[in-house]
């Protein structure tokens, strides 16, 4: 058995395994903490900011930083909230959502949060920027309008050698997410699936299928974001 | 299979942590690194495409296409629009008949864009085919353009040598070093290898000790105290421990390195020798930028002299066992590399994006061995404390900021250049001493540093009250500041790695409502919301590069609020300026279609 660390979330006592970092042990203690670039079991990259909570008045990304005895840590405070719906805001003026004619409404994690945050219209103007939609390789195509650049694709979709499928290409605001057609090509329909449910958003969507489960009838459109982990695991 | 790229790989082992050497390597024969040459390194190292254009595309100096025969790169630097960049410019424009961000299309010529070139003291200055060519002026463009077509190299066109080892057989470059003050530490006198001979008498925990006495911190702006990160990581756990020497100066407006570069690389050299004894080092990177590539066989000459009197190499004078030997590292134009982790992820071929700490570098660094890394500044300082000792360096300063200074000082001022100075002068010292034309602010620290007003000359320039890595912009009253605020956030945006969301766009939307401002279509709460959205990049963003990004902003309507209030619709709460006309012309030609008349 690994040992056992106390801490504290707004006030609230948990106990978690030495080694878990703050988002994995917050879950473990019914306290949602919203990530998007977040993929269990994989590197962490604390791209998407999303998870910043404050230690000691430090702002820390919760996926990259492991618990430690005694910490107390803030997560729902009005100043973090705000931080946190200004990135969601962000993500949406620096691509082109339009979530009503996306495969991945109510399977969206961005979508979800907006929710969550009831952003109404982000504070920021639309920028409109121009992306490419690439759609060559065989099994897959980009829709990059979409895409947040959380680099899960990046981390966790590879070929059996280990060898990446998708990296990330050029930088800052221009930077965006590059598929290589070979090795694409050889995916199996069960990995190509895997790599659209790895995408948080609809920027990686499988051809010559979709829309299996009806919009209305998804993830979110049964259950806010979060709930799972908030709802009383007393079931 | 073309053999060329091929022997490329393998001269460096078919090694993917070399990827960066790869590149440029590939790049020199070819002029660019296209995408045959991509699919022949991936095959070979058996990594993807995708791999190896992920490194290609995050570097400013890499490209998929070939950048004309040459590929000019000219600095766009407020300083360098200061002394008279946009007519040269033009100039180059109208020679080539190309513009910026493309090639002519006889090939001949590439026009490009780059961030500070580290010659700030000589602007406007451009890079043509890895030679620096300072003080443009619209006279020289017409001459330079017509040599090119000639068929003249780009060194057959340097017309004078700048002072110093400028003008050695290894350099022979127009750079001056404007070394206007030499001051106690790093540029005063000394005899090459004298530390090393008093290094032989210490053990490393002695040579720790002293540097720790001293009080030395990083002269790269963070300030760490230099003998407390050597003991970490001869604390963390590992068999082997690497020194790597961060001379990515790319902080507008800083040159001091480059100075240091050229004059005293034997000084650099025994500094990163005494960090790599200390930490048990065996293996020491200078990580240089592509900009100071001129430099490079004046150091690799340095280097192999070092060797020749065994103090590289295995034992190194005298002292049994220490074997340490210094490798350069070219960077490929990005600022952010000057970050120490993304130095090394650079160092290890990849895309220099900052890493998530901790882990910290001296836990697990280069290779994930634990690491140092050091500014070029403090390493020159490290050979002069252990020579003179740790009391005598505390003689000089500030009491928590111990020691000298380098400061690269440029803009609107008579000399321009490096000062030695002590910690602790103020900002008003500094522009009588070098000689400022009615200043009205100075940015203290380049870009991510703090651009200060009057109100705030009496301040000193020391970790206590302002720190700085060292780079003074002085601005003179005939600037406009919002310009100036302008072309820093441009440069944040250029230089983001993207990796963070906040860096990677919110300072495009920041830049945009700045724009806003300048353009007169401002009110009042543009300003707030400039304060508030900027407010969140210091606490949302992985590295010092993200966190600062919003800093000219910030101090700016801190200090100058008065010329974001001039602009501004007065007494409006919302946008009134909106021009309908303009904007249907704007879609029509957007749709391509008109209204008949």
């Amino acid at each position: 058995m690994s040992e056992k660390i106390k801490f504290t979330i707004d006030g609230k006592e948990c106990l978690a395994d030495k080694g878990t970092n703050i988002v994995e042990a917050a879950k473990a203690n019914g306290i949602y903490i919203p990530t998007l670039c977040h993929l269990e079991g994989i590197k962490a990259a604390g791209a998407c900011r999303l998870c910043n909570v404050k230690i000691n008045g430090k702002f820390v990304t919760a996926c990259t930083t492991e618990v430690a005895d005694g910490i107390i840590i803030e997560n729902n405070t009005p100043e973090i909230q705000e931080l946190r719906k200004i990135i969601i805001e962000t993500l949406f003026v620096s691509g082109n959502h339009y979530c009503a004619v996306c495969e991945k409404s109510g399977n969206c994690d961005l979508q979800a949060l907006a929710y969550r945050y009831m952003m109404l219209v982000p504070r920021f103007p639309y920028e409109f920027e121009k992306k490419e939609v690439d759609a060559y390789s065989t099994k897959l195509y980009l829709d990059r309008n979409r895409c947040i650049l959380c680099k899960r694709c990046v981390r966790s979709i590879k070929t059996k050698d280990g060898k990446n499928i998708f990296a990330i290409k050029g930088r800052g605001y221009k930077e965006m997410v590059n598929i290589d057609y070979e090795l694409a090509n050889k995916m199996t329909d069960e990995e190509a699936q895997k790599a659209m449910d790895t995408c948080p958003v609809g920027c990686i969507i499988r051809k010559e299928t979709g829309y299996i489960t009806p919009i209305g009838q998804r993830k979110y459109d049964k259950k806010p974001i979060g709930s799972e982990i908030e709802e009383p695991v007393t079931k | 299979m073309s053999s060329q790229v091929q022997s490329i790989v393998e001269k460096y082992g078919n090694d993917t942590t070399r990827l960066m050497d790869i590149l440029i390597e590939i790049t020199k024969e070819k002029g660019c690194v296209d995408s045959n040459s991509i699919t022949e390194i991936a095959s070979q190292l058996n990594i993807s495409r995708v791999d190896v254009e992920q490194t290609l595309s995050f570097y400013h100096f890499f490209s998929e296409q070939s950048r004309g025969k040459y590929t000019i790169y000219l600095n766009n630097s407020l300083v360098a629009y200061m002394m008279g960049r946009a007519e040269v410019a033009e100039a180059f424009e109208k020679a080539t008949g190309t513009k910026f961000g493309s090639v002519s299309n006889d090939g001949l010529f590439g026009l490009y864009d780059t961030s500070c070139i580290g010659m700030n003291d000589q602007e406007p200055a451009a890079i043509i085919n890895g030679v620096i060519f300072p003080k443009v002026t619209t006279f020289r463009v017409r001459e330079l353009i017509a040599g090119f077509r000639a068929g003249k190299s780009a060194q057959e066109m340097v017309i004078s040598y700048g002072g110093g080892q400028n003008q050695s057989l290894m350099i022979k470059s127009m750079v001056t070093n404007n070394l206007n003050r030499r001051g106690s530490v790093i540029f005063s006198d000394y005899e090459p290898g004298d530390s090393l001979k008093k290094m032989t008498s210490m053990n490393t925990k002695e040579v720790i000790e002293v540097v720790k006495n001293s009080n030395l911190r990083g002269r790269g702006g963070a300030g760490f105290p230099t003998g407390i990160k050597w003991e970490f990581c001869t604390k963390s756990e590992g068999d082997e421990k690497y020194l790597l020497c961060n001379a990515d100066e790319g902080e507008p407006g800083t040159f001091k390195d480059r100075v240091i570069l050229t004059e005293l690389p034997h000084l650099l050299f025994e500094g990163m020798i005494i960090a790599g004894y200390a930490i048990g080092a065996k293996q020491g990177i200078l990580y240089l930028r592509m900009e100071y590539e001129y430099l490079k066989d004046h150091l690799d000459f340095n280097l192999n002299e070092f060797r020749k009197k065994g103090w590289l190499g295995k034992d190194i004078a005298g002292i049994k066992g220490f074997d340490f030997d210094i490798r350069i590292q070219f960077g490929a134009g990005a600022y952010v590399c000057g970050e120490e982790s993304a130095l090394i992820e650079s160092c290890e071929g990849k895309r220099g994006e900052p890493r998530n700490r901790p882990p910290f570098p001296v836990q697990v660094g280069y290779l994930d061995k634990p690491t140092v890394v050091n500014n070029v500044e403090t390493l020159c300082s490290v050979v002069k404390i252990l020579l003179n000792g740790a009391e005598w360096y505390k003689t000089m300063g500030t009491i928590e900021t111990t020691g000298t200074k380098l400061l690269s000082i440029s803009g609107d001022i008579r000399y321009p250049g490096v000062f030695e100075i002590e910690w602790g002068m103020t900002i008003r010292e500094m522009l009588e001493m070098a000689g400022a034309i009615n200043p009205i602010a100075v940015q203290v620290g380049g870009p991510s540093g703090r651009l200060v007003g009057e109100n705030e000359f009496d301040r000193t320039i020391c970790y206590e009250d302002l720190p700085s890595g060292g780079a003074m912009i002085v601005i003179g009253e005939q600037r406009n500041i919002l310009d100036v605020v302008k072309n820093f956030t441009e440069f944040f945006i250029d230089e983001s790695c993207g990796s963070c969301v906040p860096c990677r766009y919110l300072t495009v939307i920041l830049r945009n409502k700045l724009q806003k401002i300048i353009d007169g279509k401002g009110v009042t709460s543009d300003i707030d919301d400039l304060v508030n959205w900027g407010k969140q990049m210091k606490i949302a963003n992985r590295c010092g590069l993200g966190q600062t990004a919003a800093n000219p902003i910030l101090a700016s309507i801190e200090n100058f609020r008065q010329e974001y209030e001039a602009k501004i619709e007065k007494g409006k709460d919302f946008g009134t300026t909106f021009n309908l006309e303009a904007a249907i012309q704007e879609s029509c030609r957007e749709v391509g279609r008109f209204p008949l008349a």
